[in-house]
């Protein structure tokens, strides 16, 4: 079941350059695993070595960030939008 | 004192150095990026005479600030005064009570002079033509009239519904305004992206590292005028929480350059109640920030829902044993009026929430009663005077008649009188 996930400009590098790409997995935690094996390096930037996401990385689902979700085992679907969001400054 | 001190950006997280360019986010795990000093050469560089002997503006702490050269924007900025707050005090029960009232800052009447004095030196070192924000408004006040003066072009961008006397704070230094349609967080996002398409110097973006350190000065300031003392408890309003963090680095940093001994300290962060994600966090003992989507305050300068420094700011609080508390729009515009009729200060709606939450802290025996308190007041009323309207008592009116006037003083001296 490929599932479709928005990628920000600075992992473009990783990604051939495509902001959109496609990865399998039941949960966010798969499918970074499998974002992994096609774009290697990746996941090192969107979780540290526990595996957990980095804090100034969000990924939302359908617009909700996953940690108010179950985080990196929220449950994801075919018709999901799942987007890989740096956190942004200001203020 | 062109020598330089600053070293390097560095990111938070994972510690990685960087180059002293206009960037502000690392590489590699997105953590934000921090000036980074060789404090054993200020610590050799600077003494408290030396300070002293300085022209009172927030560079007398140039050491201590990143940028290469001297200063070239904002000379004239800060040293605001640290009031001596009796008659406030008195009316929070509490003994010691002192405001840091940055309502009267030089140019734009609020702190921000301070951010955008570092930012646009900084920027101009760079080599950039074009300086631009992202702002609540104040920042935007700031932005447009230290660029003026500079000979800089400039565009600020602010949410579409701000206060009019904020808008027009910007309009008048010929500064280009755009309005966005949607709350400052959006503005924001728009201007990471316009950073990155057009190459301008983005104070609170590209040029943050270098822009939130110019916050530092207000604590640098407190301590100065405590007599060379950190107060034990701190006051300070959050918007995206960089203030609050600041003010407790430069705390931290004079200790560590030998200006002040160590001693305990608390720091407290101020909300609005229709913004308060970094407080609700704080109450919850929490660092996950729960961003707030539409905001709904008259504190519109502290309207930010998704705090950039939140994280920050909260284990900053449970690290110094402070706490953060939220005050209600009608808690806001009485906290304004207490300020106005105890010290003769009148403060934008930012400042009615610090007092109000500092009341709050104090009811609820967080702040003890008996030890000296800073609270940070860091915009001036005037910008926000609509808040207020319709607030107050309305003038009485009569003719030019002493009869009529003997009338009002001994018929209506309640309603003249009357809070």
């Amino acid at each position: 079941m490929a599932i479709e996930v928005n990628i920000p400009t600075p992992l473009r590098g990783l990604t051939e350059n495509k902001d959109v790409v496609t990865a399998e997995g039941a949960t966010i935690s798969e499918l970074i695993d499998n974002l992994d094996k096609n774009y290697p390096g990746i996941k090192a930037r969107i979780v540290d070595d526990a595996g957990n996401l980095r804090r100034f990385v969000n990924v939302y689902i359908n617009g909700e960030d996953v940690r108010f979700l179950q985080d990196k085992e929220t449950a994801v679907g075919a018709n999901d939008e799942v987007s890989i969001v740096p956190a942004i400054a200001g203020g | 004192m062109a020598e330089t001190f600053f070293s390097n950006l560095k990111c938070r997280e994972c510690g990685a150095l960087y180059p002293k360019k206009a960037i502000h986010v690392c590489e590699y795990d997105f953590g934000p990026l921090e000036a980074d000093y060789d404090y054993d050469k200020i610590r050799a560089a600077i003494s408290r005479e030396k300070i002293q002997s300085r022209p009172q503006s927030m560079w007398r702490y140039r050491e201590l600030l990143p940028i290469d050269g001297e200063p070239t924007v904002g000379l004239k900025v800060g040293f605001t005064p640290l009031v001596k707050a009796d008659r406030l005090a008195k009316a929070l029960g509490v003994s010691e009570l002192y405001v840091k009232n940055d309502a009267v800052n030089y140019p734009t009447l609020s702190f921000k002079d301070r951010v955008v004095s570092v930012a646009l030196s900084r920027a101009r070192e760079l080599g950039f033509k074009i300086v631009a924000c992202a702002s609540t408004g104040n920042l935007a006040n700031s932005v447009a009239a230290n660029a003026a003066s500079a000979g800089l072009e400039s565009y600020v961008l602010i949410p579409y519904d701000l206060e009019r006397s904020k808008v027009l704070n910007s309009l008048v230094y010929g500064t280009k305004v755009v309005g966005i349609e949607g709350p400052y967080d959006q503005v924001n996002r728009l201007c990471s992206e316009i950073a990155g398409k057009y190459g301008w110097g983005f104070v609170n973006v590209n040029l943050r590292p270098y822009y939130a350190e110019g916050s530092k000065t207000m604590g640098f300031e407190i301590i100065e005028q405590l007599d060379w003392n950190i107060p034990a408890h701190t006051v300070i309003p959050m918007a995206s929480g960089s203030l609050l963090t600041k003010i407790t680095k430069s705390y931290q940093e004079a200790v560590k350059v030998g200006l002040v001994g160590e001693s305990k300290f608390s720091i407290y962060g101020a909300q609005a109640t229709g913004c308060n994600p970094i407080s609700a966090a704080q109450k919850a003992g929490t660092d996950l920030i729960r961003p707030v989507p539409k905001p709904d305050t008259i504190a519109k300068s502290l309207a930010i829902g998704t705090p950039a420094d939140g994280y920050y700011a909260v284990n900053v609080m449970k690290k110094t044993g402070g706490a953060a508390e939220d005050a209600t729009d009608a808690e806001i515009i009485d906290a304004i009026k207490l300020l106005a009729e105890t010290e003769g200060i009148f403060a934008e709606t930012a400042g009615g929430v610090t007092l109000a939450c500092a009341k709050k802290l104090i009811e609820s025996g967080k702040i003890p009663r008996n030890e000296r308190i800073v609270i940070c007041i860091t915009g001036n009323g005037l910008k926000t005077a609509e808040a207020i309207d319709g607030h107050l008592n309305e003038p009485s009116r009569i003719k030019p008649s002493l009869r009529e006037f003997d009338a009002l003083i001994a018929g209506g001296s309640s309603l003249a009188a009357k809070k």
